[in-house]
């Protein structure tokens, strides 16, 4: 039997950006066992819920991770609103729905840049990336920040698209989706691309279910589970079909998540196309008692936001769950059995987000 | 000016590398620090490498608040990286700590207190612009001349 050695990998590692841990136990080239352990960006968020007033937290609530800032925003105001009864506005629930699914497109963008950047194919990482410029300058028109947009608040959003942009977000979208087209072609149809990802890091569906992944994990191994589906925002009004792949590998997480792209799209275009007029938030009054489950769909995954007030202006409590983290245990399974150089390009085909898993 | 001074200025000027540690953040900085990297910004054309390996750096980029995890690798890090070096506080978080500086949290900033700092781009998060500006206002002044300065 070949001699077991232990690599570290991380928590400063090229490929990763952001610290995550795991300690990889090898026999010659070969992965037999991935230790994983997390804390090194462990804040303590969700004390802070005593510290900032309920109205205030939705701004703690937005950088608890930069990339699904809206998202995490969203779940929050849509638990409190739920708690206190707010009805929102229809104006305010297509807005969320438009910035939600830009913030899905400029994720999977950029996960699609990092990851063709850990197979080490510079040239898919430029194009993706220069592809996410375009979405974030939406994003920047209209919120006023690239990455933490702060426009979701308790009872509505802070600011409203004008016609005008709106047509001419609409008549972008033409472009744009022919260009990630041609990108996600690269993605899925290069020779080099399909030997390298292609039968690697596979998770059964079983695996997948038992395991509790989510998001595109999940999805990609034919678990057919999405959050918009049950309809927050204006997803009921649209109408939305998940997007499924059955292969379980690290390719067919590659095809979820540029199909998601389109499906993201598609669902911009239709908000655009139905937007309703009328305000775009209502006044809120008085302060949270009871408590409430909120769950949203990430780019990564569902979001929980567990929020608890007991009628004064600072909650008592608030377990936020994050997708990422329900993916560790998937990607622990995953790693046995692969090679040393494919563990930076299965690690990202999850997707980690540091920051969301330790809040 | 010594000869040997002159030519070690010129080579600096063009070959900048920079590594960056993500010390509790909330990854908006991370990406628009790699962001850096995209075609639009494009920090290769002004010889500035990210590498994120710190015993070749000459810069390193500190982004987030620091938890008690990162406590004494931060200084290890920064012990790793060869001179002359310079360290940079990215976004609002290292500076005061951002949103998170509250008592309750974990955090520990300003990230001054654990190694010297050259500079701040507050922001939340700065755009990478300002982080690019930065790096390139900041080499200069600490790699010109740096030996004679020494002496
Ligand atoms: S400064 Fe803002 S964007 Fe940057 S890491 Fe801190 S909270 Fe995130």
């Amino acid at each position: 039997m070949p001699e077991r050695i232990i690599v570290p990998f991380g928590p400063q590692h090229p490929v990763l950006p952001e610290p995550i841990h795991i300690d990889l136990v090898l026999e010659d080239e070969k992965v037999v066992e991935a230790i994983p352990s997390i804390g090194y960006i462990h804040r303590g968020l969700e004390q802070l819920v005593q510290k900032r007033e309920y109205p205030e937290f939705v701004y703690v609530a937005e950088r608890i991770c930069g990339i699904c800032s809206f998202i995490h925003s969203l779940c929050y105001c849509q638990g409190i609103e739920k708690i206190m009864e707010i009805e929102v506005p229809d104006r305010a629930r297509y807005l969320r729905t438009i910035w939600s699914e830009y913030s899905r497109l400029h994720s999977h963008l950029l996960w699609l840049g990092l990851f063709a950047d850990s197979m080490g194919f510079e040239n898919l990482f430029m194009r993706s990336w220069r592809l996410r410029e375009k979405v974030l300058d939406v994003l920047e028109d209209t919120t006023g920040g690239r990455v933490i947009q702060g426009t979701c608040k308790v009872g509505g959003v802070r600011r409203d698209i004008g016609q005008e942009k709106l047509d001419e977000i609409h008549r972008g979208l033409e472009s744009f989706e022919e260009e990630c087209r041609d990108l996600g072609h690269v993605f899925l149809n290069d020779t080099t691309v399909k030997n390298r990802l292609r039968g690697l890091g596979v998770l059964s569906k079983a695996e997948a279910y038992d395991l509790g992944a989510v998001g595109p994990t999940a999805r990609a191994s034919g678990v057919e589970m999405d959050h918009r589906e049950t309809g927050y925002a204006a997803y009921g009004d649209l109408g939305f079909k998940p997007v499924i792949e059955t292969a379980g590998d690290c390719y067919a997480r590659c095809a979820v998540r540029l199909r998601e792209v389109h499906a993201s799209i598609d669902l911009v275009r239709r908000a655009i196309e139905e937007m309703p007029e009328g305000p775009i938030d209502v006044k809120v009054r008085g302060t949270p008692e009871g408590e409430y489950f909120s769950r949203a769909e990430q780019p990564r995954g569902e979001v929980v936001y567990y929020l608890r007030g007991d009628g004064t202006k600072n909650l008592s409590r608030a377990r936020i769950r994050t997708p990422t983290l329900t993916n560790i245990p998937s990607l622990v399974k995953m790693l046995p059995g692969v090679q040393l150089a494919d563990v930076p390009v299965v690690v990202l085909s999850i997707d980690p987000c540091i920051s969301c898993t330790e809040r | 000016m010594s000869i040997l001074q002159s030519i070690k200025n010129a080579v600096r000027s063009r070959s900048i590398h920079v590594s960056y540690i993500d010390v509790g953040s909330c990854n908006g900085c991370d990406i628009e620090v790699l962001a850096c990297l995209a075609p639009r910004y494009d920090i290769e054309q002004y010889g500035i490498y990210v590498h994120n390996n710190p015993r070749e750096a000459d810069v390193l980029l500190v982004i987030g608040s620091v938890t008690p995890q990162w406590e004494d690798k931060l200084r290890n890090i920064w012990e790793k990286i060869p001179a002359p070096k310079a360290a940079i506080a990215i976004g609002n978080c290292p500076i005061s700590g951002c949103v998170y500086a509250r008592k309750g949290s974990l955090t520990t900033p300003p990230v001054k207190n654990y190694i010297p700092i050259a500079a701040e781009v507050p922001g939340c998060p700065p755009r990478p612009t300002e982080i690019l500006s930065a790096i390139l206002s900041v080499a200069p002044l600490i790699f010109k001349d740096y030996e004679e300065k020494q002496s």
